[in-house]
């Protein structure tokens, strides 16, 4: 009964979409997306239209989603935190391949991540993508070898500071150009499509990706550290 | 059905991938798969949100050639993509909390099934 209940109502809801949705036609910009093609550039000399959006346009939006993603990780921490502190978990170490490689393609990644959100303002990528990419390189070491922990402290401090970072960069822009997160006058906009342009955007955007990929990192630590939790799970035989 | 372009698709499988979702985490009784079941919902609106301001005749919103300039007509809707980006990360956001309150449930009551916790039911 209940089963049935349940495909109706999703075969309900998947004909609802299909009626909403205008299949065949492809959209129009709409007046504020028009706005930002044909002026996008000129206001904040960036080649990049969706990180002037995200990042300028909708920039405290941006500061808000950082918090959502700050309170998701705060309350995983939470409710994973450890209980036997001091214990190690006790498991089979990966081959010695497989640690050195490990290794070896961390410093990389960290560039390659460093890299893509350096970039935003240019080319597809910015600090989410990049944040992601930053963390990947820290789960690859964390899963290549166990005894691994990241320093809390250290992950803890560098967060907070480049969240505040972040306030300090939009408050800025309300002392110096009347407006939150503000991108005209504080720094000098420069030329577009060159690395030291679009003002402010390459700058928060580098801060945005330290703080997604400490917070993902962090994220992964604590999920890695679960096991604890289990003192006699399967897949634990020493 | 000769006539499908391709942002049709894109939203057809869209429409798919949420319908889907929604079936796992409304029939499945594993906590692994309701939490599987949204996670695929969400991907599905990410791809039906980029979907829908995707446009063939149109390119990415990089404004990186002079060509691209002067001519507004010529790249698609930034907001969409914005918006999923930022979606994306919210989602993964979700997903990972969803999972730890997994860990923690499985902690207390050594089972996935949905069944087991119908403390909160009345």
């Amino acid at each position: 009964m209940k089963q049935v209940f349940s495909i109706l109502m999703v075969l309900i809801m998947g004909w609802l979409l299909v009626s909403l949705v205008p299949l065949g036609q492809p959209t129009e910009p709409g007046s504020v997306a028009q706005h930002y093609i044909e002026h996008g550039v000129e206001e904040n000399r960036g080649a990049n239209l969706v990180t002037s959006v995200i990042v300028n346009y909708r920039g405290l939006d941006t500061l808000g989603e950082v918090t959502v993603l700050f309170l998701s990780v705060a309350g995983a921490a939470f409710v994973l935190r450890r209980r036997d502190n001091g214990l190690r978990r006790r498991c089979r170490p990966s081959s010695e391949i497989v640690q050195t490689g490990a290794r070896l393609l961390f410093a990389p990644t960290l560039v390659f991540g460093a890299y893509i959100f350096v970039h935003g303002h240019l080319s597809p990528g910015g600090g989410f993508q990049g944040g992601a990419v930053v963390a990947s390189a820290v789960l690859m070491l964390l899963l290549a070898d166990r005894r691994i922990h990241l320093p809390h402290r250290v992950m803890s401090w560098m967060e907070s500071m480049v969240g505040f970072a972040y306030v300090m960069t939009g408050l800025a822009g309300l002392v110096i150009a009347g407006s939150f997160l503000s991108n005209q006058g504080v720094l000098p906009l420069g030329t577009w499509n060159t690395l030291f342009s679009a003002g402010l955007i390459p700058v928060i955007y580098i801060l945005v990706g330290l703080k997604v990929g400490t917070e993902l990192a962090s994220l992964l630590d604590n999920m890695i550290d679960t096991g604890r939790l289990y003192p006699s799970s399967e897949g634990d035989q020493p | 059905m000769t006539d499908l372009s391709p942002s049709t698709l894109y939203l057809l499988t869209a429409i798919a991938l949420i319908v889907i979702g929604f079936a796992g985490a409304l029939i499945r009784r594993n906590l692994l798969k309701i939490v599987l079941g949204f996670a695929l919902v969400d991907t599905g609106l990410h791809l039906l949100i980029a979907a829908l301001g995707s446009n063939p005749d149109r390119t990415a919103p990089i404004l990186n050639r002079e060509s691209l300039l002067g001519n507004p007509n010529l790249v698609v809707d930034p907001v969409p993509q914005a918006l999923v980006l930022t979606a994306i990360v919210i989602g993964v956001g979700i997903t990972a909390l969803l999972l730890a309150y997994v860990i923690r449930l499985y902690a207390v009551r050594k089972s996935l099934d949905i069944r087991e916790f119908g403390r909160l039911k009345w």
